[in-house]
């Protein structure tokens, strides 16, 4: 058994090895970078090599968190990936279960422009929705106009913070949402009839067999839909960076991943950025596992 | 009941005209000649292909293109490859470290890889003064990074795949004089092939769509854009031409989309796999 063991071992590392190497160098060794850069003044002169480095310590930490700027973007990011993580469940989950009920055809049909919003690369969709609702071109306004409101010609969708963001919102649950529906409806028929027979012939009522009987069976498939989710959009970058033109007037519309890509390459602050992403990351860690805390709660 | 039914279906038709209908847009205005593109009208009589000639001829979008495709086609292959290994390795052997190994790549899927964009900005600088290939500006560069950021996606999908099939199987090859080698590539590789779909679809549209690295990474190198580079070039906001902005997008979803329509059925069945794995 131990011979065994050892030749297994030998294999599983040669294996692993390519694996190994790029995430070692690709995933682990920058995540270590990105907390280092984060505690020096890494600004243009550091990093063409002009300027000896300066190590900070805490202190780029402390500019952040001391900045009104960055606990704005901050709370805009947790609202706007609240937001968006709850619509795309709701829109996904419902779409899924009328997917289930409805024909053959009309399922297809449903399957395949969910297929389409799901393929369209995210820079291509960002730029529909800013066609559809452009300001002089967009279908949007000349319908409305067309409806007898004569105010919205030429009415800007993304010169208003909330309705920039609505917009924004609006793109990412379209091509989100395709995700949750296939996955949701794959577990909604992977549950045998019978479950659901039985739980008739015991008398529950339709509610209480969507409630006790159906959820409990997608949990599990729910919660991994959520935290996809909560990690796609805690992170969005290509819509906002593309649809408001960079962060919205005035950086209005700004996203962590948006103001810390802002602060590196456009401010040449390379330091201030990887603190930004240090605190994404350990944001992004923290809300995933009491998200799954909690449902193992529920459970 | 039956009336239900056709409301139900009826529903689930409109629902998917509304969610189809950025698509429809997207296409029917890259086909409309310039002057109609103002109009609200659902059709157009005099469909022409000038916004594409445009993309084509003035911007260089075909050289993007072809970047695009090699990126998306290098990294679906060597993520495959390397996925597949990992998969068979840590579902197939026992060895010490194996749950930590497990634990870890779990752990990999949740890290904002965007955050990472500074600090493999310098990575990819020096790492090019070594091997110009894989340096900033280069293709090369762009396929390192979304080959190791589709990795523990890749590696844990394929892991629910490779184990579902049965150690009988294996035992069986192996009485038969199969080597553990040529099990593992003429028996367990064709046996995973909805895991190997779904795994290269979601490579796939991660490299194709990526526009964060390819933007802070092929800075001067305008012969190694990538089609959403091409995009955002074509995106001035004084003179937005949205016929080409339009062609140029549908160019760009048109090869994913039909990707998607030939694997669909195993992408259903892949990602279920995905979920129980």
């Amino acid at each position: 058994m131990a011979v065994v063991q050892r030749r297994d071992g030998r294999a599983a590392l040669l294996y692993l090895v390519p694996a190994g190497a790029i995430l070692l160098a690709l995933l682990a060794y920058p995540i270590y970078q990105l907390v280092v850069i984060s505690l020096f003044d890494y600004g243009q002169p550091q990093a063409s090599g002009a300027a000896p480095l300066v190590f900070l310590g805490l202190d780029n930490y402390v500019t952040l968190l001391s900045d009104p700027r960055f606990w704005d973007v901050l709370v805009t990011t947790i609202v706007f990936a609240a937001v968006c993580v709850a619509g795309t469940m709701l829109v996904g989950t419902a779409l899924a279960v009328l997917a289930g009920r409805a024909r053959r055809i009309p399922r297809m049909l449903l399957f395949l422009a969910a297929l389409g919003a799901w393929a369209t690369p995210t820079i291509a969709g960002s730029y529909v929705w800013l066609f559809l609702f452009d300001q002089d071109f967009g279908l949007v306004n000349e319908v409305f106009a067309g409806l007898g409101f004569g105010g919205m010609q030429g009415h800007s969708w993304t010169f208003d913070r909330y309705s920039a963001f609505g917009l924004v919102a609006g793109e990412i649950i379209w091509c989100s949402f395709p995700f949750v529906m296939v996955t949701m409806y794959a577990g909604i028929t992977a549950i045998p009839r019978e479950v659901i027979e039985a739980a008739s012939l015991d008398g529950a009522s339709v509610r209480r067999t969507a409630t006790s009987v159906i959820l409990p069976i997608l949990r599990p498939i729910l919660m991994i839909a959520t935290i996809q989710s909560i990690i796609w959009d805690f992170k969005v970058f290509t819509q906002i960076y593309v649809m408001t033109n960079g962060g919205g007037v005035a950086g209005q519309n700004l996203v962590l991943n948006v103001y810390a890509y802002q602060k590196a390459f456009a401010g040449e602050e390379y330091g201030l950025g990887a603190a930004i992403g240090v605190v994404m990351t350990v944001l992004l860690l923290l809300i995933t596992t009491l998200y799954v805390r909690a449902q193992r709660g529920v459970r | 009941m039956r009336r239900g039914q056709l409301v139900v279906d009826a529903v689930c038709v409109v629902l998917a005209v509304v969610v189809a209908f950025p698509l429809y847009w997207m296409v029917l205005a890259a086909v409309k000649p310039a002057g109609e593109l103002q109009s609200a009208s659902p059709l157009t009589f005099a469909p022409t292909l000038d916004s594409f000639r445009r993309v084509l001829d003035v911007e260089n979008f075909g050289l993007y293109f072809v970047n695009s495709v090699v990126v998306a086609l290098a990294v679906v292959a060597l993520s495959l490859l390397v996925s597949f290994l990992s998969a068979v390795a840590l579902t197939r052997f026992r060895f010490r470290g194996r749950t930590v190994l497990l634990v870890m790549l779990l752990v990999a899927q949740m890290v904002p890889v965007e955050a990472l964009t500074i600090p493999l900005f310098f990575l990819l600088r020096s790492f090019g003064q070594a091997v110009p290939a894989f340096g900033l500006n280069q293709l090369g560069s762009l396929v390192l990074v979304h080959l190791a950021f589709s990795l523990p996606f890749a590696i844990w999908l394929l892991r629910g795949f490779v184990a579902a099939v049965p150690v009988e199987l294996e035992e069986a090859a192996a009485l038969d004089g199969a080597s553990r080698f040529r099990f593992t590539w003429q028996v367990l590789f064709p046996l995973v092939a909805p895991g190997l779909v779904a795994a290269s679809v979601v490579s796939f549209i991660h490299a194709w769509n990526d526009f964060l690295f390819a933007k802070t990474f092929i800075i001067s190198g305008t012969e190694n854009r990538t089609l959403p580079l091409g995009l955002l070039v074509f995106f001035k906001p004084e003179e937005q031409d949205w016929g080409a902005i339009m062609a140029g997008s549908t160019l760009m979803t048109v090869p994913v989309l039909v990707f998607f329509l030939i694997v669909q059925r195993h992408l259903v069945t892949g990602m279920a796999g995905a979920v129980k794995g």
